[in-house]
């Protein structure tokens, strides 16, 4: 590997640069500086600096091009996604910071964990080589662990970093024998040659391979039947970290097995569209049955975020540039929405602490009618119910299925919203029909305004979606 | 105004919207103690609002001109245009009196509200939230507009039968949401379907484009499981009886008076004229159920105990004379259809709020425990009397326009349709004579009605509008089918040009 190779088109990695030194900066910061404002001071660096990485990766990469030999890719779905992720863990951490302090969790290394997951995110979307996937998955899955047991005195807490481990363990290794298997057979590591060694008919190991890869990543979007951790975790972890959980790792491991399935093995659609429409189904499914019972809001959003992913798979079935596309715009408005939504969850606080049961909202439309209201309407946007934007992101989404002939699939998608509509429901008849008396403390200013933002977006967003659409066909077109 | 400038639709469209904006607006923005005040003031900007918005669709209609068959007072904006969506407003002969009449019904909507107590103010923002769906349904002329403003009604709705009704409102509730979800969305991925073959969701290019025979049959059902749940037909009918009973007045009047003729209005606008060749294969299992509706539910009114629900099947069966007319595809079928549903939503309407009134006094709809009310109310017994003749068929109101119309329609199809339907007017005299019979005469057994008062105020002005159009409806009957005439040619006609044209 000659200087040339790591030095040319560096430009492209400007934003993981950044992320990476800036962690690590943060990290010496953090633990040079002393005192109360420390914690709030590296909160705010954090931010900035996640917002800095957004804005690097719109205007300070130079344009397209692959890093490495390949390894690493910037374009135009990576950019967008990057900026996705970053700007949803920016808003995470700005949920995170008065839950932490409320229950003397704030450590200045919960920040650097967000940004080094960060890291390993950005490189998720940006890999083009099974090596680099690999590290990217490793990173972010690492600081996630921690970050789920970031309550190490809570046993609840403890429990789900250690099933998260576990799960997380099984999954990587299942990764790790796939892209084996596929390199095997191949020859290759790269994307690139991938595609091309697979060209005129894949061998019998590459489909294994590439089955096994897809089970890992699975893993890691908690889709059906790779779920199980998704609920426990999610009740577990602290608040905020479930929150980060359901919005920035979702985002990029669907990015990173829409472009392993579209890149390398674009022209094995045949051989790996069944197995993505058994598990969107089944994710659908698990989502919407499982919620319908659950008492706990964390749970319920578990398998709301199981439910939500089924329908990331059925885009990423239709393997067109209108699944792309439609896929880039559901997971940003359902990224949107569950910030907010979480945000609602972290405003249940009483004098006595945390809340968490569906049933402690009881009445809140009439006594706090600014949460009611935006929960109500996050509700029905997640649920992909019109006139909220939510609608759009699903309807885009079925829209690429009826183009690529799946309409059974599209036809269970819809049947199954009918089904999560019915828990959804049952979380605004909470709010609206029932008479309760649990009294939430005011909210932290930052919590108040990113639930009611959140919440108004619902229908602010809709004029501007065209927008965002814009971008998102673009990503499309170019990556087809 | 109309012609003036193009956004005066949808001006019209959002007007209630805005209203409810404001009022949203000093809702959240105010402290606790001030909310009485909101909710006090709610209701008079929510009568504003709905006055204007009636004001303005009176205009519009005074400005339409009744010989284009065409859509009028079209309003595009480019949105999401990268994907060959749309939005796009405009009205035709066949739309423009659902939006009066929901106009018309809304103001009186508010003042029968005055019984509501809690959270006056939300319950005026679902009001006029559920306005702006209602219009947007019968304004749009776009697929996913049109699917949006469809479903949208859901959610006020949903909030207004969970919050503000009656004892087991919950369910109602529910059940209404999801049994009414579940057929939608299955027109929705037909839309998708129509989208992804026309390119483009756009009304007008939708109506002139020929979708495949097998591809038309299941589209065609699956438009069909939408509407047939909102109509609602038989056998998907249940949901109706449960949210009409534990609806507040108000929402029962909505309900039966706009949010049923969506159903109606669906068949006119997408199955007719888009799936001609499914409409009709399908024409025959449609009568047979209309028929079935007719009937039976008429039966079932007869063995109820609860008024509300006693009007709401006699809904059930009244929109069964709506499809066989529909579904006839002559002329008259056609016209009398809408006749019926407009004439449905006046009388269904007041028959309602005449429930209303008896109810806010009394808190109970058991037709047992009235009878004799005639010697206490004697002016609200003359008005439920010509509501309940009305609904009867009566000569000389417009109930027994529209049921004229579609039967001698339907006649001319197959005179076994028109036979069975008639045999369910009869029907509808058997019960809704009884249930007069058994509330307004007799002898006054119960004592609690002893110090029941006559109408008020307020209870006159509702009414009276009602009384004007049922009256006036009944014997100036060009009054609609001019304005319905010639949209509804052209329809017909395109229908019989695309069953006639060879096959491909």
């Amino acid at each position: 590997m000659t200087p040339d190779i790591l030095t040319n088109q560096i430009s492209l990695l400007i934003p993981e640069i950044l992320l990476a030194c800036g962690a690590m900066a943060l990290l010496m910061v953090g633990v040079f500086t002393k005192g109360e404002g420390a914690n709030r001071l590296i909160s705010a660096l954090t931010i900035a600096l996640l917002i800095g990485a957004a804005l690097a990766a719109l205007f300070l990469t130079g344009g397209d091009g692959e890093a490495f030999g390949g390894a690493f890719v910037f374009d135009s779905m990576a950019m967008f996604a990057k900026v996705a992720i970053t700007l949803s863990a920016a808003l995470a951490l700005l949920l995170a910071m008065p839950y932490l302090e409320a229950e003397r969790l704030a450590k200045f290394e919960f920040q650097i964990l967000v940004a080094l997951a960060v890291t390993g995110m950005v490189m998720m979307v940006s890999a083009n080589d099974l090596i680099s996937m690999y590290m990217g998955v490793e990173l972010q899955s690492l600081a996630l662990y921690v970050l789920a047991a970031f309550n190490r005195d809570s046993l609840r807490a403890s429990e789900a970093g250690l099933k998260y481990f576990v799960l997380g363990a099984l999954s990587s290794g299942l990764l790790l024998y796939g892209a084996s298997l596929i390199y095997g057979f191949t020859g290759a590591t790269g994307f690139n040659e991938i595609a091309i060694a697979v060209a005129d008919g894949p061998s019998v190991g590459v489909i294994f391979g590439m089955v096994f890869v897809i089970c890992g990543l699975a893993f890691k979007i908690s889709a059906a039947p790779f779920h199980m951790w998704t609920p426990d975790v999610y009740e577990g972890s602290p608040t905020p970290v479930t929150a980060f959980f359901a919005t920035a790792p979702k985002f990029a491991a669907v990015i990173l097995l829409a472009r392993v399935l579209l890149e390398p093995f674009g022209t094995m659609v045949d051989q790996w569209r069944d197995v993505i429409w058994i598990a969107a189904v089944l994710s659908m499914a698990v989502g919407a049955f499982g919620a319908l019972t659950q008492q706990n809001i964390k749970r319920l959003m578990a398998y709301s975020s199981i439910g939500n992913m089924g329908y990331a798979l059925v885009a990423i079935a239709a393997a067109s540039q209108t699944g792309i596309w439609a896929l880039l715009v559901f997971m940003s408005l359902y990224v949107i929405s569950v910030i907010g939504t979480f945000g609602a969850v972290l405003s249940m606080r009483t004098r006595e602490g945390m809340v968490e049961q569906i049933d402690d909202l009881a009445g809140i439309a009439q006594r706090n009618p600014g949460l009611g209201w935006s929960l109500t309407a996050l509700m029905f946007s997640i649920g992909g119910l019109p006139f909220l934007v939510g609608f759009f992101g699903k309807f885009f989404v079925l829209y690429a299925a009826v183009q690529s002939g799946l309409i059974i699939l599209a036809v269970l998608a819809v049947l199954f919203s009918v089904v999560s509509a019915a828990y959804y429901l049952r979380i605004v008849k909470v709010m609206w029909f029932d008479e309760g008396e649990v009294e939430f403390v005011a909210a932290p200013i930052s919590i108040y305004w990113v639930t009611r933002i959140a919440g108004l977006s619902t229908i602010v967003l809709l004029p501007v979606l065209g927008w965002l659409i814009f971008r998102a066909v673009n990503v499309g077109t170019a990556l087809l | 105004m109309f012609g003036g400038t193009e956004a005066s639709i949808s001006i019209l469209t959002f007007a209630p919207a805005i209203g409810a904006l404001i009022i949203a607006l000093f809702r959240f923005t105010s402290r606790a103690e001030d909310q009485a005040l909101i909710d006090q003031n709610s209701r008079g900007v929510a009568l504003a609002t709905t006055l204007a918005t009636l004001l303005g669709s009176v205009i519009m209609l005074w400005e339409f001109d009744t010989s284009i068959a065409g859509f009028q007072f079209v309003h595009e904006v480019t949105w999401l245009e990268s994907v060959g969506l749309g939005y796009r407003m405009g009205v035709d002969g066949i739309s423009i009196l659902f939006i009066v009449l929901t106009a018309a019904l809304m103001p009186l909507c508010i003042l029968a509200s005055k019984s509501i107590k809690k959270r006056v103010a939300d319950y005026m923002i679902a009001f006029l939230l559920l306005e702006t769906m209602m219009i947007g349904v019968f304004t749009s002329l776009d697929l996913v507009l049109f699917y949006i403003f469809f479903e949208g009604g859901l959610i006020p709705m949903f909030l207004l039968i969970g919050v503000w009704g009656g004892q087991n409102r919950v369910y109602a509730a529910f059940k209404f949401f999801l049994y009414t979800l579940i057929g939608s969305v299955l027109m929705l991925v037909a839309m998708i379907f129509m989208f992804q073959q026309a390119g483009s969701t756009d009304i007008r290019v939708l109506l002139d484009t020929e979708f495949g025979r097998d591809a038309q049959t299941w589209l065609w059902l699956a438009f069909f499981a939408s509407f047939a749940v909102k109509m609602p037909m038989w056998p998907v009918h249940t949901w109706l009886p449960d949210a009409h009973v534990q609806a507040p007045t108000a929402g029962s009047v909505i309900l039966a008076g706009v949010l049923l003729k969506m159903g109606g209005y669906g068949f006119l606008r997408f199955s007719l004229p888009m799936f001609p060749h499914a409409s009709d294969y399908f024409a025959p299992m449609v009568f047979v159920m209309s028929i079935i509706a007719i009937a039976y539910t008429s039966l079932v009114a007869f063995r109820q105990t609860d008024i509300k629900k006693l009007i709401a099947y006699s809904s059930v069966a009244h929109m069964g004379f709506v499809t066989m007319g529909l579904f006839a595809m002559n002329s008259l079928g056609v016209q009398g259809a809408i006749y019926q549903m407009i004439s449905h939503g006046v009388i269904s309407s007041a028959l309602f709020l005449c429930v209303g009134v008896i109810y806010d006094r009394m808190h109970t709809r058991e037709i047992a425990f009235y009878g004799g009310l005639v010697h206490r109310m004697p002016v609200f017994a003359a008005i439920f009397g010509l509501f309940t003749m009305a609904n009867v068929g009566l000569p000389g109101t417009s109930g027994f326009v529209g049921e004229i119309m579609t039967l001698i329609g339907a006649f001319q199809v197959d005179w076994w349709i028109a036979t069975g339907a008639a045999v369910g007017l009869v029907l509808s005299a058997v019960y809704m004579l009884t249930v007069y019979r058994n509330v307004v005469f007799g002898e006054m057994t119960n004592p609690k009605l002893e110090n029941i008062s006559d109408l008020n105020g307020n209870e006159w002005i509702i009414f009276i509008p009602l009384i004007i159009a049922a009256l006036v409806l009944g014997v100036f009957s060009t009054l609609i089918t001019d304005v319905t005439a010639a949209s509804v040619e052209a329809l017909i006609s395109n229908y019989n040009a695309a069953l006639s044209a060879p096959a491909q």
